[in-house]
C-alpha cells in the first residue's frame, strides 16, 4: 500500500527566500500528522507544493502514490487553503455543490447535508457567504476539502478563525476522520490541539523539519517529583522508569511519601527547543 | 454596466432622431452632392460608425471587466486555490472561463448592435448595407479584447490588468488613425505601422472592416469612409482576417495556458 503523502528532498526557492531547505516527510494511510513551525517555516508552502499550487524548485512530492499535482493526485485528496474565500453571492448549498461537480462527486444533497451537518452549519445552508462570520466560512472550507471523500487531506491552519466550540468540533471531525481511514496533515499552531488529535507530529523550521515523531515520543523526561514530609523533593533528570526506586530509597531512609509525579516536558517545551532562536 | 448601456442606447436614439431631422432641412455637403450620395446615407452611416465605436467600447469594458482578474486577482482573493485542485485542472478552467466571457460579450455586443440598428432605421430609414458581418466582426473583436486580458490577468493584479487593457485598447485605436493619418498624407511609414499594429491588435481590423461593410454597396463612399469612426475611420482588411483572429486567439490562449500552468498561486 501506498503512503498517503511523500515528501522526497523537497526544496522551494522564492527568489533569494529559501521556503524549504530539503524536507522529507511521509504520512501513511489513514495516519494524522501535525505539522508545526514559526510563521514563515514553510508549512504552507509545503502543502501547496503537495496540491499542485506550487512547483518545487527541487526534489519529489507524491499523494496517495501519484505525482503531487497530477490529475490523479488531486482527485485523491482534499484541500483547506489558509487564505481563501468563495464567491460571496453563492449559499453553503451553491459552494458545496460547485465543488461536487469539480470532484465528479455523486454524493448528491445527502453528501452536502452531512458534510454541513459534520461542521455545525446545517442551520445555514442557504445562507450566503458575504453573509457569513469568518468563522462560518472557515467550516465551510472545511466541508469544501472534504467533497468527494478523499482518501488524504490537506488542512492549512483549520482552526484560526474558529471559537472553543468551533475548534472541538474539528477535534471531534479529526477523531471522525481518523475512524474513517483519512489521513491528514494538518499545519497548526495550537500545539494543545495537535497534542490532542495527531499521531505524529513534525516539526518545520527554516525550510527543515528539526524534530518529528509520536508527541509521547518527543517528549522527555525532566525528572521525578516526590511529597514527603519536608515539602517537595525533585529529582532532576530522572523519568518514570526511576520512579519505584526512587520512592524505596525514600521509604527506607524513613521518609513518609505522599505523591509520586513523574514530569515530562510538553510539547511547547519540544517546539521551542526545537525552533531555537527562531521561537521570537 | 446595464445602466452605462441604456445611458448609451439612450442618448443614441436621442441623437438620431435629432440628426435626421436636422439633416431633412439642411443642404448637402457639395462632395457627397458631386459624389451622388444623399444626405441620409451620409448621416446613416456616419451616426451608425459613430455607434459602432460605442458598442466596442462598451463590448470592451465588458471583456475586461469579466477577465480582469481570472488568474492573478482571483488567486490574490483566495477564489482560485479551492478551483485548481480540483481534477478539472487549469487549462479547462481557463478556457471555462474565456468561453462564459465572450459568450457573455458576444450576445451584449450583438444586441446593442441590434438596438442601435433599429434606431437608426426607426429614425432616419437608413440601414447598412451589410448586417451580419459587421454585427459578428464587432462581437469577434470583443472575444479578441477579452483574450489579451485573460493574458494579462496571468501576469498583473486586477488593477494593474485593467489599466493595460485600456492601453492596448487605446493602442489599437491610436495605430488605427495613424493608417488613415499616413493615407491621407501618403506616407507609407505610417501605413506601415498602422498595418502592423492591426495585426498585432485584429480587434482594431475587425472593427475597421466592419465599418468598411455597413457602406461596402454604396458606390463613391470611400473618402467619406474615411470619417467614420471618432478615430479615424474603415480600412478594409483582407480575407485573411478571420483565419488571422482564429490563430491569434489561439496563440493568446496557448500563451495564457502555457504561462498558468507554471505559476505558483
Ligand atoms: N509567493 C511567494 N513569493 C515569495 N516568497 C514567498 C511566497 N510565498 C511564501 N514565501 C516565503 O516563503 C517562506 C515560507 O512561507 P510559508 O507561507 O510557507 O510559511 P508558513 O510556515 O506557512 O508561515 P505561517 O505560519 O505564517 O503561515 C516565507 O519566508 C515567505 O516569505
Ligand atoms: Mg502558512
Amino acid at each position: 500500500m501506498s503512503a498517503a503523502f511523500t515528501a522526497r528532498g523537497l526544496v522551494k526557492r522564492y527568489g533569494a527566500v529559501t521556503a524549504l531547505d530539503g524536507v522529507d516527510l511521509d504520512v501513511e494511510e489513514g495516519e494524522l500528522v501535525g505539522l508545526l513551525g514559526p510563521n514563515g517555516a514553510g508549512k504552507s508552502t509545503l502543502v501547496k507544493i503537495g496540491c499542485g499550487l506550487v512547483r518545487a524548485t527541487a526534489g519529489e512530492a507524491a499523494v496517495c502514490g501519484s505525482r503531487a499535482g497530477s490529475a490523479q493526485a488531486r482527485a485523491a485528496m482534499g484541500y483547506l487553503a489558509e487564505l481563501f474565500r468563495f464567491p460571496g453571492w453563492s449559499s453553503a448549498d451553491e459552494v458545496l455543490l460547485l465543488h461536487q461537480r469539480l470532484a465528479r462527486s455523486s454524493g448528491g444533497p445527502g453528501e452536502r447535508g452531512e458534510l454541513l451537518e459534520l461542521v455545525g452549519l446545517a442551520d445555514a445552508h442557504a445562507r450566503r457567504v458575504e453573509d457569513m462570520s469568518k468563522g462560518m466560512q472557515q467550516r465551510l472550507g472545511i466541508a469544501q476539502a472534504l467533497v468527494g471523500s478523499p482518501r488524504f487531506l490537506f488542512l492549512d491552519e483549520p482552526t484560526s478563525a474558529l471559537d472553543p466550540g468551533g475548534r472541538r468540533t474539528v477535534r471531534r471531525l479529526l477523531e471522525e476522520l481518523r475512524s474513517r481511514g483519512i489521513a491528514v496533515l494538518l499545519n497548526s499552531h495550537l500545539l494543545s490541539e495537535i497534542e490532542l488529535v495527531c499521531d505524529r507530529v513534525a516539526i518545520l523550521s527554516r525550510g527543515r523539519i528539526v524534530a518529528e515523531g509520536r508527541p509521547s515520543e518527543l517528549a522527555r523526561p525532566r525528572g521525578v517529583e516526590v511529597d514527603v514530609d519536608g515539602g517537595t523533593r525533585v529529582f532532576t533528570g530522572a523519568g518514570r522508569a526511576d520512579a519505584p526506586r526512587l520512592v524505596a530509597d525514600l521509604v527506607a531512609a524513613g521518609e513518609h511519601v505522599y505523591g509520586v509525579r513523574v514530569l515530562e516536558s510538553t510539547l511547547e517545551e519540544i517546539y521551542l527547543e526545537a525552533v531555537g532562536e527562531d521561537a521570537g | 454596466m446595464l445602466v452605462l448601456t441604456a445611458a448609451f442606447v439612450g442618448l443614441y436614439w436621442l441623437g438620431a432622431n435629432q440628426a435626421f431631422d436636422t439633416v431633412d432641412e439642411a443642404q448637402p455637403p457639395r462632395e457627397a452632392i458631386l459624389a451622388g450620395i444623399d444626405t441620409r446615407t451620409l448621416t446613416g452611416a456616419t451616426l451608425f460608425g459613430l455607434s459602432m465605436f460605442g458598442t466596442l467600447f462598451l463590448g470592451a469594458v465588458l471583456a475586461a471587466f469579466l477577465t480582469l482578474g481570472v488568474v492573478r486577482g482571483d488567486a490574490e482573493r483566495g477564489l482560485l486555490q479551492p478551483l485548481v485542485v480540483r481534477p478539472v485542472g487549469r487549462g479547462v478552467l481557463l478556457l471555462g472561463r474565456f468561453a462564459a466571457a465572450a459568450a457573455v460579450c458576444a450576445v451584449y455586443v450583438l444586441a446593442v448592435f441590434g438596438a442601435n440598428l433599429w434606431i437608426t432605421w426607426s429614425a432616419g430609414g437608413w440601414r447598412p448595407d451589410r448586417i451580419a458581418e459587421p454585427a459578428l466582426q464587432l462581437a469577434g473583436a470583443v472575444c479578441v479584447i477579452a483574450a489579451l486580458s485573460l493574458l494579462g490577468s496571468v501576469f498583473l493584479s486586477s488593477t494593474a490588468n485593467g489599466i493595460a487593457v485600456f492601453m492596448v485598447f487605446g493602442a489599437g485605436l491610436v495605430a488605427g488613425l495613424l493608417g488613415q493619418i499616413g493615407e491621407v498624407l501618403d506616407s507609407d511609414t505610417l501605413t506601415r505601422v498602422a498595418e502592423i499594429s492591426s495585426w498585432v491588435l485584429p480587434f482594431e481590423a475587425l472593427y475597421q472592416d466592419g465599418l468598411v461593410a455597413i457602406t461596402a454597396d454604396t458606390t463613391g463612399f470611400t473618402e467619406f469612409a474615411l470619417q467614420l469612426g471618432p478615430f479615424g475611420g474603415a480600412q478594409a482588411a483582407g480575407p485573411f482576417l478571420w483565419p488571422w483572429t482564429l490563430a491569434y486567439l489561439a496563440l493568446v490562449g496557448g500563451g495564457a495556458y502555457a504561462a498558468f500552468a507554471r505559476k505558483d498561486l
